[in-house]
């Protein structure tokens, strides 16, 4: 496997990260820009994501439409959103049209236009997304059990609130976006077919010169577990649940990972098994990590008919108590076998590589290469796994159901 | 890239698109069965039947299939369309020969009663999450309302009543008749050996007795209507519009794709710019869907209710105007250039290939390499396209909206 990641760290702080997949013809980039929605202040819930949409209405010598058709001519496939600590941009094209893409997002970043005449369009635009996810009640729910988990300013759904949306001002937008878009925090991952050298001249003749300006994130306070439900007119009741778990960051990462796998990595996983395929309640049933800087999380989401949800409910939460009392080898085995083809299989994405690089240098200021995730997955055993758990049982459970009638909660959820 | 392809003696044919460089293999059984090939009386059968395929064999216990699945590292998954119905597994190059024999082996389901009753459940659990989900089923009643009698019209998933009804035999019977081997294709892409994949394929597929069995294709002749269906609980307005394309076999697919594309596509087209660009609307798009013998553009709207009066004014006006005016060169332009961009990052995952060489052979029995389909796509003409908009009108179409609002005047 490869293992080559090369990074540079320009003097005004921004990091480029990057590695070479010579087999590809694309090549793919993640700016992860320290300007996340822990940053808009209590009032003002949705700013960071209404700048991530003003930033694309025209930047330096292209207006709003030059720039969007020379990013298509350039067969750029392209997303942005905002995450708790980033506005993520990111884009995959073939490996010739990278520079001219760079180029483009560098005036995005340094010299968008913020045109006051595009306040209102981007306003609907914001206040359509809020009113979409009252249509969509699995996201809903994510929303919620995400607020509940990690106290404010973390667990802020990016979307914001009506009111904050309908009262944001041009100068709201210029004054986020002058403390938040700059190079200190800025990270650039960079994957697929490349020359190294040519790449950091680029970056450095397109961001060298940005300023650098000064990060910092918010504290992240104590958090407690709770349960709550939201009365929703549907057929399903959605159901989630989250416990901590350590983050992205710690030694017993991969065992907490290995752990959350043996409930759902795979249809043979137990979740899966004992919900879907043993009783079938419902369609739908997953657990994953999720990590902040400084903490972790598992989040678990059913989705099953209102009258079925409470025996949902009631078997989800025996599978993540019967956990703390360990897992068997054949469970390890396939989990291992599974983790193996997907790191391989990363390999062919470039886009996924550049979002993980990027990611693991905020989450660890370095790279964990595939060799090395390969080589901590084979030294992962039930002995390990179990000792974590024995630590870590799954516990202190926040438990959000989103449907038509509240569910009673099993004694000792809390 | 090597394109390898044989018929074994009962009629199933084999093929793959050999690329030495690849880290992984990817592998589909495509077996030409879906929605347009059930009664009435058997509606979601196919999609019952794709879950079914994984609760067990002659062979294999209902954990078994999942937890070898898993033991191979594949990443696996089916899914049932209106025609086709595809199992595919993507392992590393090693597991290449037990994943085709798994797949082959789920395609002989026993199709046990209890595990089949148990089944049921979810299927009626899936039929419900997407009627909690937008747009609440109205894709699937505009395309019923759109197709009329002809098959095409059938539902995927069926109803929580059709698949209450449905009784284990019936599926088998189902089984018997439209998995035969002549309707099967094994794909393979990626890094692939072919010599061995033909042994196993012999092996594991070699005895399945032949079947014959005829698609009904029909006519249908696409009628304007506006149709509106109350969701109460809904926040947003939903709108689904089909009108009429070309077929999976007519070379004017691709000009009606790059039509979509300058017309509809999520960024950068001419509904961007007039409805979601302008926040008129949260999501609204226009692509080409291709059937065996009939085609469709189909239009998707979603937006707050008190703006879906002027949103649908808005989407006729644009394509009477592109019906009158027609697109130009630019546009056409720009659009090859993001087909291009997307069809060769696309192919760069053998995944994400194999329903490319799957696809087209499943439809056409036609093998056609990136750099091919590239060529032709380079070809076509602005005549090409500006003559979809006047053999297939965009504004001649079956319109239905769906959410709280009720009271909506039909575009003029």
């Amino acid at each position: 496997m490869s293992a080559n990641i090369l990074s540079h760290t320009f003097p005004n702080r921004l990091v480029l990260v990057a590695e070479p997949m010579g087999s590809l013809q694309s090549a793919a980039f993640t700016f992860l820009v320290p300007a996340g929605c822990v940053h808009d202040a209590a009032d003002r819930g949705g700013l960071a994501e209404f700048i991530c949409e003003m930033v694309m209405r025209g930047a330096a010598e292209r207006n709003n439409r030059q720039l969007v058709l020379d990013l298509d001519n350039l067969g750029v496939q392209r997303s942005q959103s905002v995450s708790d600590a980033h506005a993520c941009f990111g884009g995959v094209s073939l490996a010739e049209n990278l520079s001219g893409a760079l180029a483009i997002y560098a005036d995005v970043l340094r010299r968008p236009h913020l045109p006051q005449a595009h306040l209102e369009m981007v306003r609907q635009i914001m206040l359509q997304e809020l009113q979409a996810v009252e249509d969509e009640p699995a996201q809903k729910l994510g929303i919620e059990l995400r607020r509940r988990y990690y106290p404010a300013p973390w667990g802020r759904p990016p979307q914001g609130d009506r009111q904050a949306v309908e009262s944001m001002t041009i100068e709201h937008i210029r004054d986020f976006f002058n403390a938040r878009y700059h190079a200190d925090g800025t990270i650039l991952g960079v994957a697929g077919r490349f020359d190294w050298q040519q790449l950091k001249r680029t970056v450095e003749r397109l961001l060298g010169d940005w300023t650098a300006g000064q990060e910092a994130e918010p504290e992240l306070p104590a958090a407690r577990p709770m349960t709550t439900h939201v009365s929703y007119a549907s057929q399903q009741t959605q159901i989630g649940i989250a416990y901590p778990s350590v983050p992205y960051r710690d030694d017993d990462y991969f065992e907490a990972w290995g752990a959350v796998g043996v409930l759902s990595g795979g249809m043979s996983a137990r979740l899966p098994t004992e919900v879907r395929e043993r009783r079938g309640l419902c369609y739908s049933i997953h657990a994953t990590c999720h990590s902040l800087r400084r903490r972790g999380g598992v989040f678990c989401h059913a989705g099953t008919t209102a009258d079925r949800a409470q025996e949902t409910l009631d078997v989800t939460l025996a599978e993540l108590r019967r956990l703390a009392r360990g897992v068997e080898q054949h469970e390890l085995d396939r989990l291992k076998a599974r983790i193996k083809s997907a790191l391989i299989m990363q390999q062919e994405s470039s886009a996924a590589r550049s979002s993980t690089i990027a990611r693991d240098w905020y989450h660890l200021g370095r790279v964990r290469t595939l060799d090395e995730v390969g080589r901590r997955i084979d030294r992962l055993s039930r002995d390990s796994i179990n000792a974590y758990l024995a630590e870590h049982p799954p516990r202190d459970f926040t438990v959000v159901t989103l449907g038509p009638e509240p569910l009673e909660m099993p004694d000792g959820v809390l | 890239m090597e394109f390898c392809s044989h018929t074994l003696r009962n009629g199933l044919e084999v093929v793959a698109e050999v690329n030495r460089e690849a880290y992984s293999t990817a592998l589909g059984f495509f077996v030409r069965t879906g929605a347009r090939d059930e009664t009435d009386e058997v509606s979601g059968v196919s999609h019952f039947l794709e879950h079914m395929a994984f609760k067990g064999t002659a062979r294999r216990e209902a954990d078994e299939v999942n937890r070898e699945f898993d033991e191979l590292g594949a990443h696996y998954n089916a899914c049932t369309t209106e025609e086709n119905t595809i199992f595919y597994a993507a392992v590393l190059p090693e597991y290449q020969d037990p994943a085709v024999a798994l797949l082959a082996d789920i395609l002989r389901p026993s199709l046990r009663e209890e595990d089949f009753d148990t089944e049921k459940q979810v299927i009626i659990e899936e039929i419900r999450m997407y009627e909690d989900m937008p747009p609440f089923g109205a894709d699937e009643k505009c395309r019923a309302a759109f197709f009329g009698a002809h098959p095409l019209s059938h539902s995927v998933l069926g109803t929580v009543e059709s698949i209450t009804r449905l009784g284990v035999e019936a599926m088998r019977d189902y089984q018997r008749r439209l998995y035969g081997p002549a309707h099967v294709v094994l794909v393979a892409t990626g890094r692939v050996d072919f010599d061995a994949l033909l042994d196993v394929a012999r092996q594991s597929c070699g005895p399945w007795p032949s079947v014959a069995a005829e698609r009904a294709t029909g006519r249908f002749e696409p009628i304007d209507r506006f149709l509106v269906l109350e969701k109460p609980t809904a926040t947003q307005q939903y709108a689904v519009a089909l009108a009429a394309g070309p077929s999976a076999e007519s070379h004017d697919r691709y000009a009606a794709k790059l039509l979509a594309t300058i017309l509809g596509d999520d960024l950068g087209s001419r509904l961007y710019w007039e409805l979601v660009d302008s926040g008129r609307a949260e999501h609204a798009s226009l692509s080409h869907c291709e059937y065996q013998g009939a085609g469709a553009m189909m239009t998707y709207l979603s937006c707050s209710p008190e703006t879906i009066e002027d949103n649908l004014q808005r989407i006729r006006d644009l394509y009477r105007q592109a019906e009158q005016e027609g697109v130009d060169e630019d546009e056409l332009r720009q659009a090859k250039n993001k087909v291009r961009s997307r069809v060769v990052l696309a192919a760069e995952r053998p995944r994400g290939r194999l329903f490319m060489v799957g696809g087209d052979w499943i439809a056409r029995r036609e093998y056609l390499s990136v750099s091919g389909e590239l060529d032709i796509l380079e070809a076509i003409s602005l005549d090409e396209v500006n003559a979809i908009l006047n053999t297939y009108p965009l504004t001649r179409n079956t319109t239905m909206t769906i959410g709280p609002k009720t009271d909506i005047r039909e575009p003029k």
